[in-house]
């Protein structure tokens, strides 16, 4: 209940339209987009369809989520995330892309967010090889592209309070797994690509002299 | 709605879009789902839904008009803030200006503080944007950020609140009568629109300015405002005009309507887009649909002021339970 109604109340504040139904096929599916605001997941998944936002975990950082009870009880309650600790301590210990691999063995549906950390300008980073590792070791899951538009103004980094502004998450179709001979990096850059190109050039925040 | 006059207005309003639903039907019976058609009945669908919002904020009373009024200055906002490109020094300038100047400019214009309704955006709002954004630290094409942000409020809040603030306008005779004053700026305008744009696909030759609005012609400002003209003297009866007057004031709404759909979509293409939002299916944004009322709210408030030679002085002062409030709270 506290979900149906939390993903309502996202859907209305942003502008975030539902997305229509997805294909019943068994398959798993990893949503990755590109990283600008704390919404960004909570938007994903508040775009997806109640069934499949029942199995979708999004992938987040530990240290950030376990800091408080709110956020703990929100993270294991509601959005069921799979937390990986950044802190290369416990990163050696926990084994992230093992919790991953797990889950998506568990039959749950994962976000990522393959840069890694939120850019402070809007601008997408280059992808870091966790969805290459996930991709190559899990080859019969979908890999869908997702662009989140303007989300980095409705709550950059550092600020508490939202903006009541629109925003757009924009699902494409699955991109073709690492073919034979592809280097990580190119894989990387092919994924890179097909979340840009979902944002029709819409992507940065257009510096302000683009605007006039 | 105790006024029959009100009725009559709603009564034609509804017949108009029956009309305007069965052609449509018997358009799309003939010639199948064609995009033209299917916008068309996009559009009419919308019609009847707006009326309906429209008409409930009327039954309401005067909370509902004004609480309508902030909702949609709110959405008109939003949409305006969304297409320009505000970076992050402008964060916090926007927060006061969603959640304080809004919420608070509205309240005023409820109260009524008519003093404080006039200066509260020109004077406070306006000093106090640039001094937010100052403070944030960002230099970067200062003065183009500031006017964004102000020409956003000027027109989103304080032009469209004129519209609610018909209803506190004191007419002779017209006491408690006021609501058909807002419908009528409302009718005419919003059917000059639609008149316009009809009379312009129809006999459209020239047009006004191609690169600002490509929709807009000569012969459909001419034809379709004639016709908006001639709809708004009809109605003198629900207003405190004469039926000359009233086809002074309806050709007075036909070009400010015009000039304000103009300039809006003026400022659109210059941050790039062609409509301002997809909040109403078939319309595009709510700005959109209310881009021409923007501006000829206002000019009907002021220009019936004059003409009634009415004044405001009642509601010109401070609500007195505002100053009790302030009293107590400075512990006089």
């Amino acid at each position: 209940m506290t979900g149906i109604a939390l993903a309502f109340l996202v859907r209305l504040a942003t502008g975030v339209r539902l997305l229509g139904d997805i294909p019943e096929d068994g398959k798993r599916r990893i949503y990755f987009a590109n990283h600008s605001s704390h919404l960004d997941f909570v938007v994903i998944w508040a775009a997806l369809p109640g069934r499949q936002r029942a199995w979708t975990r999004p992938v987040a950082a530990a240290e950030y989520w376990e800091k408080t009870p709110l956020r703990r009880w929100l993270s294991t309650h509601i959005f069921k995330a799979v937390l990986i600790p950044r802190d290369l301590a416990r990163m050696r210990s926990e084994d992230p892309l093992g919790k991953m691999l797990e889950a998506i063995d568990a039959r749950a549906d994962l976000i990522v967010f393959p840069e890694g950390t939120r850019s402070d300008t809007g601008e997408v980073g280059p992808f870091k090889p966790g969805l290459h590792h996930l991709a190559t070791k899990r080859p019969e899951t979908l890999l869908i592209p997702v662009f989140l538009e303007n989300l980095s103004r409705i709550l950059p980094k550092g600020e508490a309070l939202p903006l009541p502004l629109m925003g757009q998450a924009m699902f494409g179709d699955p991109l073709p797994g690492p073919v034979e001979g592809e280097s990580k990096h190119d894989f990387l850059e092919r994924a890179r690509d097909a979340v840009m190109h979902l944002s029709h050039g819409h992507l940065i925040p257009s510096p302000p002299d683009e605007g006039s | 709605m105790k006024d029959p006059e009100l009725l009559y207005l709603v009564g034609g309003v509804v017949g108009i879009l029956l009309i305007a639903t069965l052609v449509t039907k018997i358009l799309i019976g003939k010639s199948g789902e064609t995009p033209t058609l299917v916008n068309l009945r996009q559009r009419v669908n919308a019609w009847w839904w707006m009326m309906l919002v429209f008409c409930s904020s009327l039954a309401l009373g005067r909370t509902g008009v004004f609480g309508f009024y902030a909702l949609l200055s709110f959405l008109a906002l939003r949409e305006f803030i969304t297409l320009s490109p505000t970076p992050r020094g402008d964060h916090r300038t926007l927060t006061w200006v969603f959640f304080l100047i809004l919420p608070l400019h509205f309240l005023f214009a409820a109260a009524p503080w008519y003093g404080m309704f006039l200066i509260w955006i020109p004077v406070y709002s306006f000093a106090f944007i640039p001094i937010r954004s100052a403070l944030a630290g960002d230099t970067e094409r200062f003065l183009e950020r500031s006017a964004r942000i102000q020409w956003g409020v000027m027109t989103c809040i304080y032009f469209l609140s004129y519209l609610p603030m018909l209803l506190y306008l004191p007419i002779p005779g017209y006491e408690g009568q006021n609501a058909k004053l807002l419908f009528f700026v409302v009718l005419v305008t919003q059917i000059s629109d639609v008149m316009q744009y009809v009379f312009g696909k129809l006999f459209g030759k020239t047009k006004v300015a191609p690169k600002v609005s490509p929709s807009k012609t000569r012969e459909g400002l001419l034809y379709g405002g004639a016709a908006a003209t001639l709809i708004g003297t009809s109605l003198w009866w629900a207003t405190p005009f004469t039926p000359a007057v009233a086809a002074g004031m309806s050709a007075m709404l036909v070009a400010a309507g015009f000039f304000g759909g103009l300039v809006m979509s003026a400022v659109k293409r210059s941050l790039g887009a062609k409509d301002w939002g997809r909040g109403i299916p078939g319309h595009g944004g709510v700005l959109d649909r209310l881009d021409s009322l923007l501006f000829a709210g206002p000019l009907f408030f002021h220009v019936i002021a004059y003409y009634f030679g009415t004044n405001m002085y009642d509601a010109y002062k401070q609500p007195q339970w505002m100053y009790d409030a302030m009293r107590l709270w400075i512990g006089h």
